[in-house]
């Protein structure tokens, strides 16, 4: 796949000496969705509003379809939609004018046909001749959405879309996401809802006081670093783990009824034989067994705390 | 240039224009029917006449240019601070426009406002005066060329501004006192020496003078250095403006 978006070392420093981005280098494919995860302040935004224009970077270089982001402005932006974090629109405007007027901005030709096609995927068309004012939050988010659309961007870059949205809008928001994927826009989303990234996202940027840790396919994350646990369900409750289990490193969980097994799916042997057997031999007897995947989240927080990924 | 994006801003901006239209159009009509029942016909009705000049017809061009004056800053100011208020910039910010284009669409808006309460005070004063608009051509210029510096400065009042106080500071501590001790309701002659010689480092003097001149022939102040002065006034602006788009000062990071 092609590389549409290419971030070269870029850094940005305020004045007061802080260091929101600290030389990051990326590398976006034509038409994948990428998810950048963070803690708050880990430089998210900082580097969305980089490449957008928004902040001027201290050094590095973006390059957007090719166009430098300051050279080639123009180029470059035209190929960019942004939503942004925080709603930020204006209350007596109409939706209809509004999506209009970002259209115009980016110096595409008006086209209300193009606009409504917009507005009818976003489920905003009933609502064109609506005040913003007099639409939910939920509804405002959708316009935004618009906005970054009307110019038909090739790069979306979606600022949090979920945060402080409700399960169902969330849903609808990844429908939209993957419809804008399957017409071959790239996707850069920023969040902090790590399902959310495991839910939609092709591959996983993980950044971190303005450092990017790590940028891998999803999958192949989660494979490496997925542990996957096996739970031991007794039918008799323990209250110790008997002396022949010991080896195997178990916690007693539950009310004394659940043995825990952690193991590795790319090691040789993963144990789980000779842990069963060595169950049957301690005269313990089986209730249920059950596996389970450790979550990105589990992951991130482990990149996070400076653990050796 | 990015003729688009100018037309978009100047269309979104000339919106908001429209949709309060009603209080657009009373505003200045109530205001200036005001200003001719108060200084019009009570004092008028003492002072008669200025240099050949009924006091009602002598005020006409000073009470168009306060009334434009103001309405160029605010309609400019607020033009480019609501969307810094509001966090829209991020859009301007985002689009492939430069900072001219941003100026001309936001400008340019904000000077068409200004103009057309500027026709709208003439139209309302010929119903209680007698107008004389001795060089036509000239009072074009000059209200146009008022619009549009005044816009200019509101634009960088608005950039400036981190809260509505600071959006209000200028206009209402500067811009006001200027006006009224700039010669809108009287001429500098009837003041006594040294506040004439005083008179003449307010700006807007030339301003006033070159405009009533272009309706009755009257001038405190040569038109050629009022000209000059609402020239260097827009240049002022312009090297202003120019400066606030090579730094960013206020708008970006």
């Amino acid at each position: 796949m092609n590389t549409i978006l290419s971030i070269r070392d870029l850094r940005k420093s305020y004045a007061d000496g802080f260091e929101a981005l600290k030389g990051v280098t990326l590398d976006i494919r034509e038409g994948e969705i990428l998810a950048l995860l963070g803690p708050n302040g880990a430089g998210k935004t900082t580097l969305i509003s980089t490449v957008c224009g928004i902040t001027t970077p201290s050094s590095g270089s973006v390059t957007v379809g090719g166009h430098d982001i300051q050279a080639d402005f123009r180029a470059a932006r035209r190929m960019i939609g942004l939503v942004p974090q925080e709603i930020a629109l204006e209350p007596f405007e109409k939706v209809m004018n509004t999506v209009r007027f970002s259209r115009g901005l980016f110096g595409k030709r008006a086209d209300d046909g193009r606009i409504e096609e917009v507005l009818r995927k976003l489920s905003l068309w009933d609502k064109r001749r609506n005040a913003i004012k007099e639409l939910s939050g939920g509804m405002k988010r959708r316009v935004l959405i618009a906005k970054a659309l009307a110019h038909d961007p090739r790069v979306l870059f979606l600022d949090e879309p979920t945060a402080g949205v409700d399960v169902e809008l969330r849903k609808d928001m990844w429908d939209i996401v993957a419809e804008l994927k399957a017409a071959g826009v790239t996707i850069i989303l920023t969040t902090h809802y790590i399902e959310e990234a495991e839910a939609i996202a092709d591959r996983i940027g993980v950044i971190n006081k303005g450092e990017l840790l790590l940028v891998e396919d999803k999958a192949k994350l989660m494979a490496r670093m997925g542990k996957k646990h096996l739970s031991v369900m007794l039918s008799r409750p323990i209250t110790a783990i008997p002396p022949a289990l010991a080896r195997h490193n178990l916690e007693l969980n539950g009310a004394g009824d659940e043995l825990l097994y952690t193991y590795d799916t790319h090691a040789d042997r993963t144990g789980i034989t000779k842990l069963l057997n060595d169950v049957a031999e301690a005269g313990l007897v089986l209730r249920d067994v059950a596996t389970r995947q450790s979550s990105l989240e589990e992951i991130f927080v482990t990149l996070v705390k400076g653990e050796t990924p | 240039m990015n003729w688009a994006a100018i037309a978009a801003i100047y269309r979104f901006e000339m919106a908001r224009f429209f949709r309060t239209l009603t209080q657009s159009f009373i505003s200045p009509v109530l205001s200036t029917s005001l200003y001719f029942v108060v200084f019009g016909t009570a004092i008028g009705s003492r002072i008669q006449e200025i240099e050949g000049v009924s006091y009602g017809a002598f005020i006409v061009p000073g009470l168009v240019m306060l009334s434009v004056v103001m309405l160029a800053i605010s309609n400019a100011s607020f033009g480019i601070y609501f969307p810094k208020f509001l966090g829209t910039i991020y859009e301007l910010l985002s689009a492939p426009v430069n900072f001219i284009e941003i100026v001309i669409g936001y400008v340019g808006a904000a000077a068409t406002k200004a103009l057309f309460v500027g026709v709208v005070i003439l139209v309302t004063a010929s119903f209680f005066v007698e107008l004389r608009i001795e060089h036509p051509l000239a009072m074009v210029a000059f209200l146009v060329l008022t619009c549009l510096s005044f816009s200019l400065l509101g634009f960088i009042i608005g950039i400036w501004a981190s809260n509505f106080e600071q959006m209000s500071l200028v206009p209402q501590l500067v811009v006001t006192p200027l006006i009224f001790l700039g010669g809108t309701f009287y001429s500098i002659s009837m003041l006594p020496p040294v506040w004439q010689t005083i008179t003449l480092f307010n700006p807007v003097v030339y301003l006033i003078s070159g405009f009533r001149w272009s309706f009755y022939g009257l001038a405190d102040v040569p038109v050629a250095l009022s000209l000059l002065a609402i020239a260097a006034f827009t240049g002022l602006c312009l090297a202003v403006i120019g400066w606030i788009f090579r730094t960013g000062w206020r708008i970006r990071n």
